[in-house]
């Protein structure tokens, strides 16, 4: 129901008055035009964004895929010149040691947060963990590959190149990255779960085995994913310390173990006399690795929705 | 759970030693022990700092204003949410394109495609230290290689810029729309003044990645170690710290091990002054 | 020229006196054309005891600032938040939105300045006319239409990193025309003046706006939204957010205001909207999730004591919302 209440309608004249006025507070043309400009620069930064994309993955797949064939898959490059070979020994390399590297990392990062947020409060401890994670997380990977190497010279004496070495330096880069999203998500776990527990008298490390961890776990695992997204592309510490090799190597304790990245820097920078044929291997060793890293990006991201503050995080 | 706590911090600590260590010897080594001819470590350190530096701040450059832009579209421009999630989920994946398939990019796609661009800015704007001498003929130049480290850093970068732009209240939004603003006039009063300090920290962490950014700059850059030029697109370009140890790590031994680690060291502690001063701006703009 | 707006009729209850600020005769030919615009429904809902009040309105010329509401809707993606509201807003008077949350009178309110289409996905259909200009037609730019039509919100909004003088200015100075030396002394002195503010603060217009409490920074506010020379003052429940005290004073400033501008005010406060308010309009939804409707409007006076509807009456004496 509605009432009508006004005082009239007002007359043309009016209406030409008002039009008049509304027009004149109209944006003057140099409001108008910067804000144009400004739209515009930032369709720009969009374009500027998503055109580099685009073209890394238009450019991988049309210079990869005329190699993307079986024998890239069932092959080393053993013995290879030239035309053939694949990429076995490098990707069997990458997962050995990404395997090894998430080993070390996920669970001591994920038992570092739980001391953190569980144990710690404002301990003197903590607030130094915290303060290494943020260091370690500025160290340049190459830095990290320098670190393992000295460590296993050390350990096993100078010039020591092997796969477990590479997944030492993985590691130092991929500890700070688990620690700070896992420290984020066991935050989000709403502390009144913690206090039901602890009300009904369990003692503390059931109410984290029990009812915090069980919470927490999509958002751990969406951490740990991205964490070896963050390393599985890694390619100068491998270079340094894993070395490379054109056979393969199962054996992550002694030898130069082979990795995807670093193959696809060996097949550009030691080529032989074929060009094109390295070349090709190259790129589609960059195809591989690409698919790799998008898989792990999109099963992070198929985790519950928790997880788009972690990834903001990295 | 303490023990993985202490192991963290110990890993840190490890690393400083064993870089210690093994690099110490190389700041009092002479001339013949140290790689690249270099008659001492300064002389030897000096211009790859400066390359780093130099390649750094062109990327930084380069990324900045791109970065704010995609994060202001990712936000405050998005026509729907959904559009901001789908620009996040961009800006992630070119986050995630590992650097060694920047770096083959670069040099076989980009390099060659530049090289135009370069002789136009030598014949134009020939005056200027950036481009005067020749410029390369195969485009792998310190603009080329700065260009490739803007495309990776500006994810980061924008992610900085996102969280803060995200914070803005909306009753400043909404004030400012009042008022009568464009949007371009609500964005400088409302969004840009409450998130410099996130555009700032944004721009050092992006600073940071840019100097530790080994692969696609030693793959891109064909380097002179011992040169400090700022001309960025002739044929004859400073290496930076990072490039100029994993080219060379491969085939050194012994003292010219010790020197490579020693510039690490060097890395170290730039990209650790750049990355405090950015979590500080950072705290700063937080407490504010 | 000698103007009788339906201002006067509230203005008695609060004891401000009316004043037209209008310069040239807006004399309308036909004074109030109700059977125009208005449903058998409504039309029966005035006609059927005729007011002498209203007759004295009608005879009255439109005041600048009034606005006419047709067959508005407002849209948060697919989903109807308020369904085909017809208004009419008396130019310089206080009208009041009622109803319960979620009624949708907010919305309506920030359509009328297309506020509400900021908000992704939002978009409002019908027109609203300023004057007789539809702010809705094609061709018409939103930032205009904010610049006639200003906006207070629930919540005391001033830029914390501007002083409270450039508060002040702060629409001038986001549209890049900051005035300066004395023309800018004045213009604040006068907006903040008028926002019964100005001797709070005069003595630290450098000091940053947080520094005020919320009823000061609330007509901070309003003094930042009559800056720019609106003919129209929104306010989205301007005091919820503050103390009694404060609400009072900012009671008192409406009723000032109205003087000069049109003001239209939600506000969850009954006793509120019967002491300031000139008009009334009751908003209410079926259930919840069914879009807001207006069910009745009128003047405050018979609003309150004689709504013609029963939901509005219910409302009224606290049976429900």
């Amino acid at each position: 129901m509605t009432a009508t209440l006004t005082t009239g309608q007002p007359g043309p004249a009016l209406a030409h008055d008002a039009a008049a006025t509304l027009a004149a507070s109209r944006p003057g043309l140099a409001r108008r035009v910067k804000n144009r400009i400004a739209t515009a620069a930032v369709v720009g930064a969009v374009a500027l964004t998503a055109v580099p994309l685009a073209l890394v993955i238009w450019a991988a797949v049309e210079r990869g895929s005329a190699r993307l064939d079986l024998t890239l898959f069932s092959h080393s490059m053993r013995g290879v010149v030239g035309q053939g070979g694949g990429l076995l020994h490098a990707l069997t390399g990458t997962l050995l040691i990404t395997a090894a590297t998430a080993v070390i990392a996920i669970p001591l990062g994920i038992s570092a947060a739980i001391y953190l947020t569980e144990y710690a409060g404002r301990a003197r401890l903590a607030s130094l963990t915290r303060r290494a994670v943020d260091i370690m997380v500025s160290i340049p990977s190459i830095v990290a590959g320098l670190a393992a190497y000295a460590l296993f010279s050390l350990l096993f004496g100078p010039g020591t190149r092997s796969g477990l070495a590479g997944a030492a330096a993985l590691a130092m880069i991929m500890i700070p990255v688990v620690v700070r999203s896992s420290e984020e998500v066991l935050r989000l776990v709403p502390g009144d779960l913690r206090e039901a527990g602890l009300a009904l008298g369990s003692p503390r490390w059931r109410v984290i085995r029990k009812i915090v961890l069980p919470t927490a776990l999509p958002g751990l695992t969406a951490g740990a994913v991205l964490g070896v997204a963050r390393i599985i592309g890694e390619t100068a510490p491998l270079l340094l310390v894993a070395g490379f090799t054109d056979a393969m190597n199962y054996n992550l304790a002694e030898g130069r173990m082979a990795t995807l990245p670093v193959f696809i820097y060996t097949q550009w920078s030691a080529k032989g006399l074929d060009t094109a044929a390295y070349d090709q291997r190259a790129w589609a060793g960059a195809l591989v690795l690409m698919a790799v890293v998008v898989v792990l990006q999109l099963a992070a991201r198929a985790l519950p929705p928790q997880i788009a503050k972690i990834r903001r995080n990295r | 759970m303490k023990g993985a706590a202490i192991a963290v911090a110990l890993v840190l600590v490890g690393v400083l030693v064993f870089l210690a260590v093994n690099g110490s010897p190389a700041f009092t080594a002479g001339e013949g022990e140290l790689p690249a001819h270099a008659k001492n470590f300064l002389a030897l350190a000096a211009p790859l700092a400066f390359g780093s530096l130099w390649v750094a701040v062109i990327a930084l450059a380069l990324a900045a204003l791109p970065a704010v832009g995609v994060a202001l579209a990712a936000t405050i421009y998005a026509p729907a949410p959904r559009f901001g999630r789908f620009l996040g989920a961009v800006l992630d994946l070119l986050a995630a394109v590992p650097s060694v398939v920047f770096g083959l990019w670069g040099l076989m796609v980009l390099a060659p495609v530049m090289v135009p661009l370069y002789e136009w800015l030598h014949a134009h704007a020939g005056w200027l230290p950036f481009f005067s001498g020749e410029p390369s003929v195969t485009g792998r130049t310190v603009l080329t290689a700065g260009m490739v480290v803007a495309v990776m850093i500006l994810p980061i970068m924008a992610a900085m810029c996102r969280e803060s732009f995200a914070l803005t209240p909306p009753a400043l939004i909404e004030a400012a729309y009042a008022l009568g603003a464009t949007r371009w006039e609500m964005t400088r009063a409302a969004v840009l003044p409450v998130a410099r300090s996130g555009i700032v920290a944004g721009g050092m962490l992006g600073l940071g990645r840019a100097l530790g950014e080994t692969m696609a700059v030693a793959m891109v850059l064909s380097a002179t170690p011992d040169l400090i030029s700022l001309n960025v697109i002739s044929s004859e370009n400073p290496s930076t710290i990072a490039a100029f140890i994993a080219s060379t790590f491969p085939e050194s031994t012994g003292s010219a091990v010790s020197a490579l680690i020693g510039l690490g060291l060097v890395l170290f502690a730039i990209s650790l002054v750049v990355s405090i001063a950015g979590r500080r701006i950072a705290k700063k703009g937080a407490a504010r | 020229m000698t103007a009788t707006v339906p201002n006067s009729i509230g203005a008695a209850q609060a004891g401000s006196p009316p004043k037209d600020r209008g310069g040239a005769a807006r004399v309308v030919a036909g004074g109030l054309d109700l059977g125009q615009t208005a449903s058998a429904a409504g039309l029966e809902a005035i006609v059927g005891g005729i007011d002498p009040r209203l007759l004295a309105a009608q005879a009255a010329p439109a005041a600048p600032g009034s606005m006419s509401i047709q067959n508005v809707s407002c849209y948060y993606g697919a989903h109807l938040a308020v369904a085909d509201v017809a208004l009419e807003i008396p130019g310089r008077a206080v009208t009041a939105f009622i109803g319960p949350s979620g009624c949708g009178k907010s919305t309506l309110l920030r359509a009328i300045n297309r506020m509400h289409e900021v908000i992704p996905g939002a978009r409002a259909t019908g027109s609203i006319k300023l004057d007789g200009v539809d702010l809705y037609e094609r061709g018409i730019d939103p930032v205009s239409v904010r610049s006639k039509v200003g906006m207070v919100f629930q919540k005391p909004n001033p830029f914390p990193a501007m002083s409270i003088k450039d508060n002040v200015l702060a629409g001038l100075i986001i549209r890049g025309a900051r005035p300066r030396g004395s023309a800018a002394d004045e213009l604040v002195e006068r907006c903040l003046n008028r926002a019964h503010l100005w001797e709070e603060v005069k003595d630290r217009l450098k000091k940053s706006g947080d520094s005020l409490s919320g009823g000061q920074q609330q007509r901070l506010c309003i003094a930042r939204a009559i800056a720019v020379q609106p003919d129209v003052v929104l306010m989205d429940e301007p005091c919820s957010a503050l103390d009694p005290i404060s609400t009072l004073a900012i009671e008192e400033l409406m009723r000032d205001l109205a003087r000069d501008y049109t003001v239209v005010v939600v506000t969850h406060n009954m006793a509120q909207a019967n002491r300031i308010s000139d008009i009334t309009a009751f908003f209410s939804l079926a259930s919840a999730g069914q879009p807001g409707r207006l069910v009745e409007s009128g003047l405050t006076a018979d609003i309150f004591s004689a709504p013609k509807v029963a939901a509005t009456r219910d409302y009224i004496d606290g049976r429900f919302g």
